[in-house]
Formats: structure tokens, sequence, C-alpha cells
């Protein structure tokens, strides 16, 4: 059996191996943006059909930004919805034969991971400051500072470690079963397989949005308690 | 086959089946007082299971850590190279 932490190179570029994954990667990455370019050249205030659904799924990712971080989307909707958009179509793209998802690998979640853990940093620094950000680690009490530091980094590690374990167990039991029983036998997993890679997209959305929206708002505890006090 | 990779393969599944049994009682649960959150309260049916969703995500992470566990006593050892 083959381990699911070993990569394939396909080929190089110069020194540079290039593997399954990230060829994979690429053509997802490419598919989703030229979709997106040709999708919306001719945007019109009468919808066509594509049209209409294309912003069924903006105005979802919209409100989902709405009712969990409690704040106008306009800023966090690009990568949010790019971040959901992409694992959603990187998990089901093993219903194209021979493709396996590049998420099934721990590297392409290392990435996003990463991502998300800029992300944090990035949109905390930009709502409260530099220094309204760094203070968030010091809320409720300066004696939770080390404890916070080290929850930032483990919930990256989790946010990872998730999104790997649930493609990844996916894609394993489908061989194993495969390998054991036969043709038509695996297609009941697969289709769970696909409820599950839509729901882990879901989640590693809206969990970003919740590390987001953490860094955001503990910037600023100290008006909201002065606004209780008063009000 | 030697000890060492014998008590990895042990090691392994008791990981596996030992790490399974919390988070599906804490699934178990968790789903349980949905429903009933739920059935009392139909029109809150969509926060509750937004909750929800990425509750179980936090509960099953544990399930998963143990998987990884497994997996790596299984393909990655660095005992048995």
């Amino acid at each position: 059996m083959k381990s699911p932490l070993t990569l394939d190179v396909l080929f190089h570029i110069g020194p540079l191996p290039i593997t399954e994954p990230v060829l994979a990667t690429w053509i997802i990455m490419a598919l989703l943006t030229v979709g997106a370019w040709l999708s919306t050249r001719r945007l019109s205030l009468q919808p066509s059909r594509f049209q209409a659904f294309l912003e069924l799924i903006v105005e979802t990712v919209d409100g989902q930004i709405r009712d969990t971080m409690q704040v106008e989307p306009g800023l966090y909707r690009a990568f949010i919805g790019t971040l959901f958009l992409f694992i959603f179509v990187a998990n089901w793209s093993e219903l194209i034969p021979g493709v396996e998802p590049p998420t099934a690998h721990v590297e392409t979640d290392a990435a996003l991971a990463l991502l998300v853990f800029v992300g944090v940093i990035y949109f905390g620094v930009r709502a409260s400051g530099l220094q309204g950000y760094l203070a968030t680690f010091a809320s409720p009490t300066p004696f939770m500072i080390p404890l916070n530091f080290v929850e930032s980094l483990t919930r990256t590690f989790s946010l990872l470690v998730r999104l790997f374990g649930n493609v990844m167990s996916g894609v394993f039991v489908i061989g194993i079963v495969l390998s054991l029983a036969g043709l038509l036998v695996p297609i009941p997993l697969m289709a769970l397989d696909l409820l599950t890679g839509a729901v882990q997209a879901y989640i590693f959305a809206v969990l970003a949005m919740v590390f987001i929206a953490g860094a955001i708002s503990e910037g600023k505890p100290r008006e909201k308690e002065h606004e209780r006090t008063t009000a | 086959m030697n000890w060492l990779s014998l008590a990895s393969i042990i090691g392994a599944a008791i990981a596996v089946s030992f790490g399974a049994i919390g988070p599906a009682l804490a699934e178990g649960r968790a789903v349980a007082a949905a429903m009933d959150a739920i059935a009392r309260q139909p029109e809150a049916a969509n926060t509750i299971s937004r909750t929800l969703f990425v509750g179980l995500a936090m509960i099953e992470t544990m399930a998963i850590y143990c998987l990884v566990i497994a997996l790596l006593l299984l393909f990655a050892n660095p005992l048995l190279k």
C-alpha cells in the first residue's frame, strides 16, 4: 500500500521537482481564475441564469460572513470566498478519474493553514493597528500571553490536520475498499466523501472567519466595556 | 518482523480504536442537544446547525489526531529506519 505521506514527482522545472498535488493545485487555480474572469466579463443588470447562479454564491458567502463575523463582508469576501471555493473544488476534484484531491496531501493543507495564520495577523493589524493587535494577546489578563500565543499556533496546526485527516482518510479508505472488493463497491463511500469534502470546505472557511473575527473584535474590548458601562 | 514494528502496528490500532470512543460519545451528545434545541425552537435552526457543524468539526479533530498518529506510526515511524 502506498503511504499517504509520500509524493510522486512528475517532472522537474530546473532544479525544482513538481509533484502531483502541485500540478493539480495549479490546474484548479487556473480553472477558477479563468472561470471567474470569463463569467464576470459581461455582467448585466438583468442577470442571465448563469449570472444569477454566481450572484447566489457570492450572496451566500456574504451572508455567512455577516452572520459569523458581525461585520460588513466587503473586506473579507475575497479571502474567505476564495478559500471556500478552492477547497471545495479541490475536494470534489476526485470526481474526475485519475485525479487525487491536492488537499489529501499535507503540504497543500499546510499552505492553506499558513494563509489563514497570516490572514488573521493581517486583518487584525489592519483593524486595530499593530499595538492593538498585540494587545489582544494580553486579554483578558497579561498572564494569558503565553497561552494565547500557543493557541494561535495550535489552532493553525489543528486547521491543517483537520483538513488533511478528513480528505486523506476518505481517499485512503476508497483505495483500501477498491483493492479488497472491486469496481462498483466504493461508490457509496465516494458519495459520503463528497459530503465530507463540502462540509470540510465550509468548516475551514467558517473557522477562518471565526479566527479573523476574534482578531479584529478583541482589538477594541475597552470601547465595548466603556459603552456597556455608559449605556 | 521484529518487536518494534509489531509494537507500532498494535499501537496504531489501539490509538485509532480508543481515540474514536471519546469523539463518538461527544458527537452523539452534541447532535442530541442540537436536535433538542431545534425541536424546541425551529426558527433558530439555521444558527444552531451552523454552530453544530463547527462544533462537530472541533470534536472530530480529536479523532483525526489519533488517525494521524496511527498513520505516522505505520508509514513514517522514525524508530523503524
